[in-house]
């Protein structure tokens, strides 16, 4: 993208240089380390659950529901049984009595409507693919094929799949309760004035289609018995959650069950999840005594695994005439689809404090629904809340400006917190601790090429040129860290937001690090390693990080939610702090000099103005002999540390998307994207590059391709990855990426998370983008995913329709 | 998913293959590069009884210059095909076309006879067959037979291969000289099969379009010639502005495009047109 860069601006680029010597002091941190972890990751060698084999292992397989609302009248395994290679098959029925209800840890209120979830269905089938029985065979062919002799008889009952219609009165039923789960509401600020004084108001219905998390590593469980206690393997996100959660669903005691995260896949938040297969594998081999295993297909994942977003967002915003805002108002209908899984109906409230972005204003109203339908549950999908809140107010500012006849980032300048006003409580209530979008902006706009891509799309504008360009802005903010465990508290959430991190120093000086995170795919053993090197002064190599095994890790609470670094690497450091003063006692004791006296730099301690020293090394092969040591000091140098936030983080940045719309076919280019993003301090910036790499691929995603689409009936249609379309890199432009840094003030490392930030700024800027393209031709909105055929029944609409307010799709 | 169980055999030879398939009859099924036939049997949506692997069989794969035409191995793979001097000598189409379909992946295992066999009309290379009349050898255990493109395809995924039949090789005429070639496809992302394809070879001369070849991929249950455009363009004057446009614009004309998720008939016939006068521009070498 070169030539798109003014003169004497480069986009910060990562070179080998940067990988060998980092930034040149000697500090790991900030060095552009090859993670550690990916030679045995992606080569695959190395204990992916599916890859576990074990004697006697048995193959479940799952009838699933062909319908999308139904009695179930009758089932009948008895032929299913005699099938070769099978040794069992169960119904719902069968574990009737002690299966329990699938757990929803996040009740947003106190009348919510939580209705019970067998993990097999017993009675009524409410989505798609939801499972009525199972087959255990002797190999994964065999319990597939024998699913063909069970019969199932169904009574159908009426598909609910349309929100808005769900909530209408005389609507069939999801649940005796009825199809609303909750009304969640939130206010701040006079509302009313704000719109009553307003010289603009904005009104936008924007839809956040449903999305199918697609982990490269597909859902796997592997669950085993001795008689006593019980091993699951999953490829999950949450070895900790699930194992509290699966004891308090199957009854089996917490002390006897271990839970094992090998290494997974990727997960997207669709592995944040306690799922009946996890629960319905541990209860088979509680029955049989044998171990089972159970590996989804993709096509059986795009039913079952949860889906994400799902919401239609109403939101008004009131502005004066030069364009300051007023207020802002959202209404919003949620998708919990049939169910309420782990977080399902916190998910809305993750994007609650959210629809203010960046800007100041003086009043906000938030009403959230959550709607049952006929699909299956949403939950938890990169972004959680966060992207759909971002991708709102956005675009609406976009609107807001092109109503005014303003540049779209001129508008946001008058609005956005400045700098120099750092902390800000915003209008949500948050304190944002710190942030500079100012940097942030005016970098990406000189890598963007802002004024000479306004020129061509001008130009294109003028000769009516069938290729129209379309530029959009994104200058998103998110919380995330999750979380202080007292705000969790308070919106309700059934757990807190801590993490644990333990250190151990082995006799020969190597350092193994504890952690509760449970990386599927970020690279905290490469980060951690860089954490605990500089701070014990070891050397990255001579560090390993252990994980994702309740019996190992025996305290956590996870990844997701761009936590494990702002939390779990904080706890982290903590804990090597905790190493270091027990090590100074003891370098202290063997240069008989006081504690005060003794310094420490790089994994040494010197007697200050002095010549002695002790390396960490020595102390720890001194501690291990426990020869000579302080008096009553316990000869260990390991410490534990457990760390609670206080605040969120709240990463930031400019992203500018430069599209090319194709009027005669509808067909979208992406030109050109700029992503100057700030995620405060940086560990390892060739993590952060992949982390925002994949970040914009998936909010670009949400953008152009990605669909659940259900017919009316409830069947879901986008079942294969033909139809289910995921770019891939042919498909995505090159980005140029870069950064400003301005750390944050609420943890010790100064970072704040940037597994999200991606994906939560590049759908707006893209929508944007492609808005802007269309707007002479009296385009609002397309919307998502914007196809090729969208973009072209919106214009040929916008056409024939003068003063067309609404794409119509 | 997971297939249901067959048997497999992997002759090494034609008339071996041949034989097993007489022997089997309608429950076996020939098994190319697999790229078609694999997914639709972990779908189940097939259920052969026999898999006839004729990945072993060396006749069938390669390209020949016999004079008048290209013969092309049915097994050969499509990565041969994009990189045969051959081929990208004598019928550009062919290879211009073979280098959108899926990825390198799908394009080192699956092959031109596959594609042309399983019939998909949102494959690209039954629309190239059509566009340049290529003549398919079919071998039996009693014979060989030569089946012309227009009498090939039948209906969607159906051809005129009967059960024992192996299509063994394509002859693709070579057109001679003053001929230009373009395959416009249409689709979302680079692996997926095209919404709508245009395959165009225009013959020039002297500023004028003396012939004009055009077929469609998806816009029906089988590729189709659209020959209202062939005769519309036909003593067209290159540079004469609106006359390849009006032209394309019969693109549609005596086509049934299917709805799926990714387009509905309206916006297929739309396409149809935008995308012939594109091809029709590339292949007079306008562009
Ligand atoms: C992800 C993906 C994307 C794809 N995208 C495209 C695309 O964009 N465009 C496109 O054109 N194709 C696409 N394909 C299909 C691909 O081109 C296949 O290679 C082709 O359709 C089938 O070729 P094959 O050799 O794999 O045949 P197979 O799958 O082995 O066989 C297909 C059918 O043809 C029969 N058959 C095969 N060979 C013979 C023979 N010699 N005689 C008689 N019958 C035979 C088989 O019995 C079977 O019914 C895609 C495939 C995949 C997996």
């Amino acid at each position: 993208m070169t030539e798109q860069l003014d003169a004497g601006v480069a986009a910060r680029q990562i070179k080998e240089s940067d990988v060998l010597s980092g930034a040149g002091d000697g500090r790991e941190v900030g060095r552009a380390r090859r993670r550690k972890e990916d030679a045995r990751l992606v080569t695959g060698r190395t204990q992916w659950t599916d890859n576990i084999q074990l004697p006697g292992l048995l193959h479940v397989a799952f009838l699933r529901s062909p319908m999308a609302h139904a009695r179930i009248t009758r089932v009948d395994t008895s032929v299913a049984r005699t099938q070769p290679g099978v040794v069992a098959v169960f119904s719902g029925q069968d574990f009737a009595a002690e299966q329990g209800s699938l757990p929803c840890a996040w009740p947003v209120t106190e009348d919510i409507v939580l209705p019970d979830h067998p993990p097999m269905a017993v009675t009524e089938v409410r989505y798609v693919g939801e499972a009525v029985a199972c087959v255990v065979a002797t190999d994964r062919y065999k319990a597939a094929d024998a699913l063909d002799a069970i019969e199932v008889d169904y009574e159908p009952l009426d598909a609910v799949t349309d929100m808005t219609a769900a909530l209408e009165e005389g609507s069939p039923k999801v649940h005796e309760a009825g199809n609303k789960a909750f009304t969640w509401k939130f206010a701040q600020g006079d509302i009313d004035a704000a719109f009553r004084d307003a010289a603009v108001r904005i009104d936008r219905t924007y839809v956040q289609q449903r999305l199918i998390p697609s982990a490269m590593e597909p859902r796997a469980v592997v669950a085993q018995t001795d008689g006593d206690s019980f091993t699951l393997h999953s490829s999950t996100q949450i070895p900790h959650i699930l194992r509290v959660m699966l004891a308090l669903t199957t009854g089996i005691p917490e002390h006897k069950l271990r839970v094992v995260a090998p290494d997974v896949g990727g997960g997207f938040g669709s592995k944040l999840q306690v799922t009946a297969e996890e629960v319905l594998c541990l209860l088979i081999t509680r029955r049989l005594g044998k171990p089972v295993k159970w590996t989804e297909s993709r096509s059986e994942g795009n039913l079952t695994v949860h889906h994400g977003r799902d919401q239609l967002q109403r939101i008004s915003v009131a502005a004066d005439a030069d364009g300051r805002i007023r207020g802002v108002k959202v209404d919003l209908l949620a998708g919990m689809g049939a169910y309420l899984m782990l977080v399902t109906p916190g998910v809305p409230l993750l994007g609650a404090f959210m629809y203010s972005g960046i800007y100041k204003m003086d009043a906000y109203d938030f009403t959230c629904t959550g709607v049952f339908t006929t699909k299956m549950p949403t939950d938890a999908y990169r972004g959680a809340g966060r992207p759909e809140a971002t991708f709102a107010i956005e675009r609406i500012v976009d609107e807001l400006a092109a109503e005014l006849g303003m540049d779209p980032i001129e508008l946001r300048r008058r609005n956005w917190i400045q700098h120099a006003e750092f902390p800000y409580t915003t209008v949500c209530g948050l304190t944002y601790d710190s942030g500079n979008y100012e940097a942030a902006t005016d970098r990406a706009l000189a890598l963007f090429g802002y004024d000479k891509l306004r020129a061509e799309q001008a130009d294109r504008r003028e000769r009516d040129d069938p290729v129209q360009l379309g530029i959009g802005v994104s200058t998103y903010t998110e919380m995330c860290g999750l979380a202080p465990s007292r705000v969790l508290g308070s919106l309700s959430y059934g757990a807190g937001g801590w993490e644990h991190a333990g250190v151990r120093v082995l006799p020969t000086g190597k350092v193994e690090v504890v952690t509760g995170t449970s990386p599927h795919g970020q690279g905290h053993e490469t980060a951690w390693s860089q954490i605990v090197a500089d701070a014990l002064g070891v050397p990255f190599e001579d560090v390993a990080v252990i994980h994702g095994d309740t019996s190992s890790s025996h305290k956590g609470m996870d990844t997701y939610g761009s936590r494990s670094l702002v939390v779990g690497g904080v706890a982290v450091v903590q804990a090597c702090e905790k190493v270091k003063e027990k090590a100074r006692q003891v370098a202290a004791h063997l240069m008989e000099a006081s504690p005060d006296d003794i310094e420490f730099t790089r994994g040494e301690f010197r007697v200050r103005g002095t010549g002695t020293s002790r390396t960490i090394q020595e102390i720890a092969l001194a501690t291990f002999a426990a020869h000579d040591l302080p008096d009553g000091f316990e000869p260990r140098l390991d410490a534990e540390a457990t760390f609670d936030p206080d605040n969120f983080s709240f990463p930031h940045g400019t992203h500018l998307c430069a599209v090319e719309v194709d009027t005669e076919t509808g067909a979208t280019k992406i030109r050109s994207y700029v992503a100057v993003d700030d995620v405060g301090s940086v560990v390892n910036p060739l993590i952060v590059e992949g982390q925002v790499h994949g970040g914009i691929a998936q909010g670009i995603a949400q953008a152009l391709f990605e669909e659940a689409v259900h017919d009316a009936d409830g069947n879901l249609l986008t079942t294969t990855m033909a139809d289910y379309l995921l770019p891939s890199a042919a498909d995505l432009p090159d980005y140029t990426t870069d950064r400003t840094e301005t750390p944050a003030t609420t943890n010790p490392l100064g970072v704040k998370g940037v597994g999200e930030a991606g994906t939560i700024a590049s759908t707006p800027a893209v929508v944007n983008a492609i808005v802007d393209a269309l707007r002479p031709h009296g385009v609002h909105d397309v919307p998502m995913p914007c196809t090729p055929e969208r973009v072209w029944r919106v214009l040929d609409q916008a056409r024939t329709t003068a003063q067309s307010t609404d794409g119509g799709l | 998913m997971i297939p249901a169980s067959f048997d497999y055999v992997r002759p090494s030879s034609l008339d071996e293959a041949l034989e097993t398939l007489r022997d089997q009859g309608e429950d076996a099924k020939v098994l190319a590069g697999g790229q078609s036939l694999l997914p639709l049997l972990r779908l189940r949506l097939a259920y052969p009884g026999t898999l006839v692997d004729v990945g072993r069989v060396k006749e069938l794969r390669g390209v020949a210059d016999r004079g008048d035409h290209i013969l092309i191995g049915a097994m050969t793979t499509h990565y041969d095909i994009v990189t045969s001097p051959i081929v990208r000598e004598h019928c550009p189409l062919v290879a211009l076309a073979t280098a959108t379909v899926a990825d390198p992946a799908v394009r080192h295992r699956g092959t031109l006879g596959g594609s042309l066999a399983h019939a998909d009309p949102a494959g690209d290379l039954p629309a190239v067959a059509r566009a340049l009349d290529m003549e398919f050898v079919v071998r039996s255990a009693d014979g060989e037979r030569v089946i012309p493109a227009a009498d090939f395809f039948l209906d969607y995924l159906e051809t005129a291969l009967d059960p024992g039949e192996i299509l063994t090789g394509i002859r693709v005429p070579k057109l001679g000289p003053g001929w230009g070639f373009h395959y416009e496809k249409f689709h979302r992302t680079a692996q997926a099969w095209a919404i709508v394809g245009v395959a165009a070879a225009v013959r020039r001369s002297n500023g004028t379009i003396e012939e004009a070849r055009v077929a469609l991929t998806n816009m029906g249950p089988t590729p189709v010639r659209a020959t209202a455009v062939e005769e519309a363009v036909r003593g067209a004057e290159l540079g004469a502005g609106g006359v390849l446009r009006a032209a394309a614009s019969r693109a549609d004309e005596d086509t049934h495009p299917p709805a799926d998720l990714h387009a509905r008939p309206d916006y297929r016939r739309h396409l149809a047109r935008v995308l012939t006068h594109r091809a029709l521009l590339a292949a007079a070498g306008t562009t």
